[in-house]
C-alpha cells in the first residue's frame, strides 16, 4: 500500500530521513517509535506525499507520490497532523467536513454522502457534542479528537483506508486514549492501514501489530511487536536501561524504564 | 455522560442573519447617502430623482443626485467592499488577522505607480488621468506583490512572518521612493499628496466603470475559493494534507486580492483601515468561515466606506472636504482599541 524506497528527505540544509525503506500493507497497525528528532513526523509527511523526497521514492498504491495531484494523493492517504494550530476559529463541523475536500468537485459543494461521512466520523471520534462549537474553544485533547474525526472523514471510502497519525493520543486522558486506540485497532483489523507515531511505548506495544523504530533518520528496527519489543532493543534505541515485562491482564509486552543505580533487570528484586 | 457545557464563545450572529442585516443596511444606505451634500436638495426631490419611473423633475436636481451623489456613493461602496474582501483574503492566506493590502506593500506599490505617473506628467487632463493612473497603480501593486514574494522566497519561504516582514521592507522602500518623487518634482507635490491621502472628491461614474472590471472578477475569484481559504487558514501542511494545491491557489488568490486592492487605490487613492478592520469585526460577529466572511466583509466594508465618505464631504462647513482616508483612520483608531480589548478578554 505504502512503499518507501531509500527515502531521503529533510528541511533546508538538514537531512532528517537518511535512507528509509519500508513496505506497509492493509490490515497493519504500525507503531512508529523512536527518540525525539528521530524523524517520525518527517516520515509521516513524506508518506502523505506533502514533503518531497530528496532522493528515493514514495509509492502510494503502486504510484509515485511525486506525480500524483494533491487531491488524488489526499484520496489515498488520510492524515492527522501534529501541532495543528488554528489561526482563525472555524466551526468544528466545518473543520471535519474539510476532510471531504479531496472528494468534492472543485466548484460544487459537499454531497449528502460527504455529510454522512462527516457525521459518522464525528460519532466515531466521540465529538458529536462539539459539532456546533468553535474549534478555538476546545481543549487540546478535544481538538485532537476533532482532527481525528476529520482524518476518519477523509479516510471514509478509501480502499483500503490509510490513516497516518502523528501523536493522536498524546493529549488525551486515559479513557479517551484507550477508546481511540481501540477504534484504530478495530479499523486495522477491518483492513485499514494505520500508521501511528507514538511516544507512549506501552500503548504502542498494547495495540500495534508491527513496530518500526526510527533512530537518526533510519529504520533501527522493524518487526512484529512480540519480536522487537524486547529489553535489549529498547535499551539500545533509547540509550537508557529499560526492562520489559508482560501486561498483567493482556500479556502484551510493556516497557519499564529503569532509573540509574537501580538493580538491573537480572538482579534480585531487593531484600526480602 | 457529562452535560454539554454551554459554548464559551458564543458568536453574536449567525452568518446568514448578519448577511441579511448588512444587505438591508446597504440597500438603505445607498439612497440615504444621496440625501447629503453641499448643494441643497430637498429629501423628497432627491428620492424622486433616484426613482427611475418618477416624472422628470428639474434636470439640475437629477444631475446632482444621480451624477454627483449616487455615482460617488456607488464608487465608495464598491471601493469599501473591494478593500474589505482584499483584506480578508490576505488575512486568510497569511494566517494573520493583522495582514491587509498595506502589510503586504501592495497599496504602497499602487501608490508609487500612480505617483510616478503623476510626476511624469502622464495624468494631465481628465481622460488621460483615467487612462493612465489605474494601470500604473495596478502595475505598481503587482510589482510590489512579486517583489514581496521574491524577497520572502529568498528569505526561506512563504511563512507568515517572512511574508509580512518582506511586505514591510518593500512598503518602507516604496514610501521612501514616493517621498523622493515628491522631492524631485515640486510641481506635482499637491497632486500626489491629495491623491495619496485617499478621497472620492470629484470621482464618479467613469471611476466606478474603471474599477468594476478589475474589482468584480477579483471578488468573484475570491468567492469561488472560499473553501480553499478555509484550508489555507489552517496552514500549509494541513492544507496540503487535505489535497489543496497550496502554492497555486495561494498565488491565484494573492494576485486576485492585489488586483482588487490596486484597482481601489487607483480610483480613490490610499484608504487605510477598511481592509484591516472590517474582516476582523465580521469574524468577531459571526465566525471565521470564509464564504460568509467574504460576503459579509464586502457588505460591511462597502457601507462603512460609504458613510465615511458621507461624513468626509459634509462635516466641514462651507463645502470643504476631508480626505476620506482621514475619516477612516479617525474611526479606525478607537474601533481598533475596542476590538483589541474584546479580543484579549475573549482569549483570556
Amino acid at each position: 500500500m505504502i512503499r518507501l524506497r531509500d527515502l531521503h528527505a529533510g528541511y533546508g540544509d538538514r537531512e532528517v530521513l537518511a535512507g528509509v525503506s519500508l513496505d506497509l500493507g492493509p490490515g497493519e497497525m504500525v507503531g512508529l517509535l523512536g527518540p525525539n528528532g528521530s524523524g517520525k513526523t518527517t516520515l509521516l509527511l513524506a508518506m502523505a506525499g506533502v514533503l518531497a523526497p530528496r532522493s528515493g521514492s514514495v509509492l502510494l498504491a503502486g504510484r509515485d507520490a511525486r506525480y500524483m495531484k494533491p487531491r488524488e494523493r489526499a484520496r489515498k492517504v488520510a492524515s492527522l497532523p501534529q501541532r495543528a494550530e488554528a489561526t482563525f476559529d472555524l466551526g468544528v463541523e466545518t473543520l471535519v467536513l474539510l476532510g471531504r475536500y479531496p472528494y468534492i468537485s472543485l466548484l460544487g459543494g459537499y454531497t449528502a454522502a460527504d455529510r454522512a461521512a462527516a457525521d459518522a466520523a464525528l460519532a466515531e471520534a466521540g465529538v458529536e457534542e462539539f459539532r456546533h462549537r468553535a474549534a478555538g474553544s476546545l481543549s487540546g485533547g478535544e481538538f485532537t479528537r476533532v482532527l481525528l474525526a476529520r482524518a476518519l472523514a477523509q479516510a471514509a471510502g478509501m480502499t483500503p483506508p490509510v490513516l497516518l497519525l502523528d501523536e493522536a493520543t498524546a493529549a488525551l486522558d486515559l479513557a479517551r486514549r484507550m477508546a481511540v486506540s481501540q477504534l484504530l485497532a478495530a479499523k486495522a483489523r477491518a483492513g485499514a492501514l494505520v500508521v501511528s507515531a507514538i511516544h507512549d511505548l506501552n500503548l504502542a506495544a498494547q495495540f500495534c501489530t508491527r513496530l518500526v523504530f526510527l533512530k537518526a533518520g533510519q529504520v533501527a528496527l522493524d518487526g512484529p511487536t512480540a519480536q522487537v519489543f524486547t529489553a535489549t532493543n529498547l535499551t539500545d534505541i533509547y540509550e537508557t536501561p529499560v526492562a520489559v515485562a508482560p501486561h498483567p491482564v493482556t500479556g502484551a509486552p510493556q516497557a519499564f524504564p529503569v532509573p540509574a543505580g537501580a538493580p538491573g533487570p537480572g538482579a534480585p528484586a531487593g531484600p526480602r | 455522560m457529562l452535560a454539554t457545557a454551554p459554548n464559551p464563545h458564543p458568536l453574536p450572529f449567525r452568518p446568514g442573519v448578519l448577511g441579511l442585516g448588512l444587505t438591508l443596511l446597504a440597500l438603505v444606505s445607498l439612497p440615504a447617502a444621496c440625501l447629503l451634500g453641499p448643494y441643497p436638495v430637498a429629501p423628497g426631490e432627491a428620492l424622486a430623482a433616484l426613482w427611475p419611473w418618477s416624472p422628470p423633475g428639474a434636470d439640475g436636481v437629477r444631475a446632482v443626485v444621480l451624477d454627483l451623489r449616487l455615482s460617488r456613493a456607488v464608487l465608495a461602496w464598491l471601493t469599501g467592499a473591494g478593500l474589505a474582501v482584499s483584506g480578508a483574503v490576505f488575512q486568510g492566506i497569511l494566517r494573520n488577522p493583522l495582514a491587509d493590502p498595506f502589510t503586504l506593500g501592495v497599496s504602497s506599490g499602487a501608490a508609487f505607480g500612480a505617483s510616478l505617473a503623476i510626476s511624469l506628467g502622464l495624468s494631465g487632463g481628465f481622460w488621460a488621468g483615467i487612462g493612465v493612473l489605474p494601470p500604473a497603480a495596478l502595475a505598481g501593486a503587482l510589482a510590489a506583490l512579486f517583489a514581496v514574494l521574491a524577497l520572502a522566497r529568498a528569505a526561506g519561504g512563504f511563512g507568515r512572518e517572512t511574508l509580512v516582514l518582506a511586505g514591510i521592507v518593500v512598503s518602507t522602500f516604496l514610501s521612501a521612493l514616493i517621498s523622493l518623487v515628491k522631492a524631485l518634482d515640486e510641481e506635482s507635490v499637491a497632486g500626489i499628496v491629495f491623491w495619496i491621502l485617499g478621497s472620492f472628491q470629484g470621482r464618479g461614474w467613469p471611476h466606478a466603470a474603471l474599477l468594476a472590471p478589475y474589482l468584480l472578477p477579483a471578488c468573484a475569484l475570491a468567492l469561488t475559493h472560499t473553501r480553499d481559504l478555509d484550508l489555507l487558514s489552517l496552514g500549509e501542511t494541513q492544507a496540503r494534507l487535505l489535497g489543496l494545491d497550496a502554492a497555486r491557489v495561494r498565488l491565484t488568490l494573492l494576485v486576485a486580492a492585489s488586483l482588487a486592492a490596486g484597482a481601489t487605490v487607483a480610483v480613490a487613492g490610499v484608504i487605510g483601515f477598511v481592509g484591516l478592520m472590517v474582516p476582523h469585526a465580521v469574524r468577531l460577529a459571526s465566525g471565521a468561515e470564509h464564504r460568509p466572511l467574504l460576503l459579509n466583509s464586502a457588505l460591511l466594508g462597502g457601507t462603512l466606506l460609504l458613510w465615511s465618505d458621507a461624513l468626509a464631504r459634509t462635516i466641514l462647513p462651507g463645502g470643504a472636504e476631508l480626505p476620506v482616508g482621514v475619516v477612516t483612520a479617525l474611526l479606525g483608531g478607537p474601533f481598533f482599541c475596542v476590538l483589541l480589548g474584546r479580543r484579549n478578554r475573549r482569549l483570556a
